[in-house]
């Protein structure tokens, strides 16, 4: 097991010239020794990149890649001693599950009592026991990726487990219990695991820290928590979330905040400075409240949409265009299309951007 | 324009793939045909395009039967999970073929509106290969829509894009059926997009129409169980009970107070199921709140929402809760739940009684 420093930018472009020609943009990240990651992002943001950067499949046309301090950039896979597991099971089907299990370890040349014990171990995690000596052949689809993971988890001494998108396959239904399984195993055998995907649930459920990525740039590294509550760019205000972050473009005056043609009271010592800035809040904390309400805006509803748990309102901000979401509770009366109500955008939630990044 | 399914059912060799329904999709509204893979969908939409014939029943538009007539003989547009656009076509015209084929005039100008409904319209001189997936979709669409038919099929649409690209799409969807145009049918497997969606639910399980009316209405008053069963993400939790004096007495748990149907109640009725959905367990209790303790097996994190699996003394459990909560695997926690919130179901699983909300029935 390894910390791994990363300190570097790639380009697939032999003379990049621009951010645009960058696959990632220059970042700086460590991972420490044992610990739950995940890169999140759109298709194309870069986690897959970054990835193979990790994995030793690619060498990044600048900077280093370090494990334990020690530089590791010109290494293979192999050489890094990364174990890997992919979207679609990778095993030998004509093998039994415990010889597939083994196949790693063997590889390594581990005494054979050694393998037995932690192939046993490891089938006994990922509730493969009962199946050690099926033919790998004649198992179902979830089960061989049950495999793939176990023979990713296998060896105690690797570096770091990389996943790239390991859940695809399996059933809906199932997903849970696995994504338990791998939180479970992390808890137990300490490893570093890397998980690269574009499922904020994926992402946010099996990782202690959850890497942002938007076009090459990592923009947020932090806990479920901080990516909900304070999104360090409006990306991610966007991207986790659903619906998203609303955004209302803002301009603050001497302590008072005008949007959508209003102007609302800011609580004293927020500390904004002067000038344009984007207003963020969650639909989750947009709330219903009355015209009295110094902190809300009059909005006209233009659809109240009944999600079963949630009253969906998205509602057009008087006297502009602005659109704004929120999330109500379903045991209020619902407004209906066309009504005029105020929501409150200003509470203890609320964010505020300049040039897309938060203020502080 | 008004889609009539009557009496219709679909062998394939000896095998019922949709056994006999009746089905008129409320006209010039979106219906969501929901559903599991194998629930039927596909070759339900496949009858009402014309691309199959059903082995018994009609098909009728307008009150005229086509149960006949082939596809190219109708005005139907079709969207499937695959982007399937003319590959050596650029945007514009893979947009505008449909309006070609007619003779239209005006094209390059309707071309362009269309595309900028659908926000691909600097992307017009491009070929699909040069698109991303999400783009591809996009041109599929617009094509479609440029066809004008009365009647539009999506078998999955959204299936193949990633969440947010799909959360996008589908409310630009949803703002293009309202304007009425066309009799929608939309199919989905997911719970959360047909509530998205809106307009009419029809839910389908293993070749059978279970249930159709308004989507909210089919998902707060499911007929049965196995609607129940299909309309929850997460799934409903279900708790074996028996009817008691006062109500209905969990399995191994606690009892709840509720007005059972009087024939239920006067018989004390066992083998009844009480439902709960996720969402109707909390973690504060309010008066008159049955506690549930138990052990947390995995606390799923989706930003909006979290969902806590628990096993407690009534079986598996899981519960919605709103924002980012964290919890250890295996640690004790104690849910609570409304006796006003649950839903009972028969030994046949057939709805006994279903939680009253604000402004429903």
């Amino acid at each position: 097991m390894a910390r791994i420093d990363l300190d570097l930018a790639h380009s697939y472009l032999p003379d990049p010239q621009q951010d645009a020609d960058y696959a990632l943009l220059p970042l700086q990240m460590s991972f420490e020794d044992g610990g739950a990651y995940a890169l999140l992002g759109p298709s194309g943001c870069g986690k897959t990149t970054m990835l193979n950067i990790m994995s030793g499949l690619l060498a990044p046309s600048r900077g280093s890649v370090k494990f334990d301090g020690e530089d590791v950039t010109q290494r293979s896979p192999q050489q890094r001693n990364i174990a890997q597991v992919f979207q679609f099971p990778v095993i030998y089907d004509t093998m039994t599950v415990a010889d597939n299990l083994a196949f790693p370890l063997r590889n390594r040349r581990m005494p054979e009592a050694q393998i037995r014990k932690r192939v046993g171990e490891i089938a006994e995690m990922l509730e493969l026991s009962g199946q050690l000596n099926r033919r790998a052949a004649d198992l179902a689809a979830d089960a061989k990726q049950k495999i793939s993971l176990g023979r990713g988890l296998v060896r105690p001494d690797v570096s770091a487990v990389l996943f790239d998108e390991p859940l695809t396959v399996i059933d809906p239904h199932l997903k849970w219990q696995l994504r338990r399984k791998l939180k479970q195993i992390h808890h137990e055998l300490k490893l570093t695991l890397i998980y690269v995907t574009h499922d904020q649930v994926e992402a946010l459920t099996f990782a202690d820290q959850v890497m942002v990525m938007t076009r090459g740039q990592a923009v947020q590294v932090g806990s479920a928590d901080a990516l909900f509550e304070r999104p360090q760019h409006t990306f991610v205000g966007h991207f986790i979330g659903s619906p998203g972050m609303n955004f209302l473009p803002a301009r603050t005056v001497g302590g008072k905040l005008e949007v959508a043609g209003r102007t609302l009271a800011l609580p004293p010592n927020l500390g904004l400075p002067d000038g344009e800035l984007k207003l963020g809040i969650r639909p989750e904390y947009v709330a219903l409240t009355t015209a009295d309400d110094t902190a809300a805006l009059p909005v006209t509803v233009v659809q109240a949409l009944d999600i079963g748990t949630h009253v969906l309102l998205t509602g057009q901000c008087a006297g502009s265009d602005l659109k704004i979401k929120a999330r109500l509770s379903p045991e209020l009366a619902a407004p209906q299309r066309g009504d005029t109500v105020w929501l409150r955008v200003l509470e203890a939630h609320t964010c505020f951007y300049k040039n897309e990044e938060l203020i502080p | 324009m008004e889609l009539t399914l009557e009496g219709i059912s679909k062998k394939v060799g000896a095998q019922p793939w949709l056994y006999a329904m009746n089905l008129a999709p409320k006209r010039d509204a979106v219906t969501v045909l929901l559903g599991a893979t194998q629930a039927g969908k596909t070759s339900l939409m496949r009858i009402m395009a014309g691309l199959d014939t059903p082995t018994q029943g009609s098909v009728k538009v307008d009150g005229k039967d086509v149960t006949g007539m082939p596809v190219r003989e109708r005005n139907v547009a079709m969207v499937y999970q695959q982007f399937i656009n003319y590959p050596s076509l650029r945007v514009a015209d893979n947009i505008a073929s449909p309006l070609k084929l007619r003779g239209e005039k005006n094209i390059d100008q309707r071309v362009r509106a269309l595309a900028s409904r659908l926000h691909i319209e600097t992307l017009l001189d491009r070929y699909p290969a040069e698109l991303s997936g999400g783009q591809q979709q996009r041109v599929a669409l617009a094509r479609a829509l440029a066809k004008g038919a009365p009647l539009m099929l999506l078998d999955e649409p959204l299936v193949n894009l990633d969440y947010k690209l799909r959360e996008e799409l589908r409310e630009e969807l949803t703002q293009l059926f309202a304007a009425g145009d066309s009799t929608v049918i939309y199919a989905t497997t997911e719970p959360g997009e047909a509530l998205l969606l809106g307009g009419y639910t029809a839910v389908m399980d293993a070749g059978e129409l279970l249930q159709y009316g308004p989507t909210a209405e089919v998902f707060h008053a499911p007929q049965s169980l196995r609607v129940a069963r299909a309309f929850s993400d997460p799934p409903m939790n279900l708790l074996g009970a028996a009817a008691v004096t006062l109500g209905v007495q969990l399995n191994s748990g606690p009892a709840l107070a509720i007005s059972l149907p009087p024939e239920t109640a006067k018989n004390l009725t066992a083998n009844l199921t009480v439902g709960v959905r996720a969402s109707a367990l909390r973690l504060q209790a309010r008066d008159g709140d049955v506690a549930l303790p138990g052990v947390v097996e995995l606390a799923e994190i989706s930003g909006s929402d979290t969902f806590v699996h628990l096993t407690t003394g009534v079986g598996e459990v899981v519960a919605q809760l709103t924002g980012v909560h964290y919890f250890g695997l295996g640690a004790p926690l104690t849910l609570h739940l409304s006796p006003a919130q649950v839903y009972v179901f028969d030994a046949q699983g057939a709805l006994l009684v279903a939680p009253k909300r604000p402004g429903g029935p």
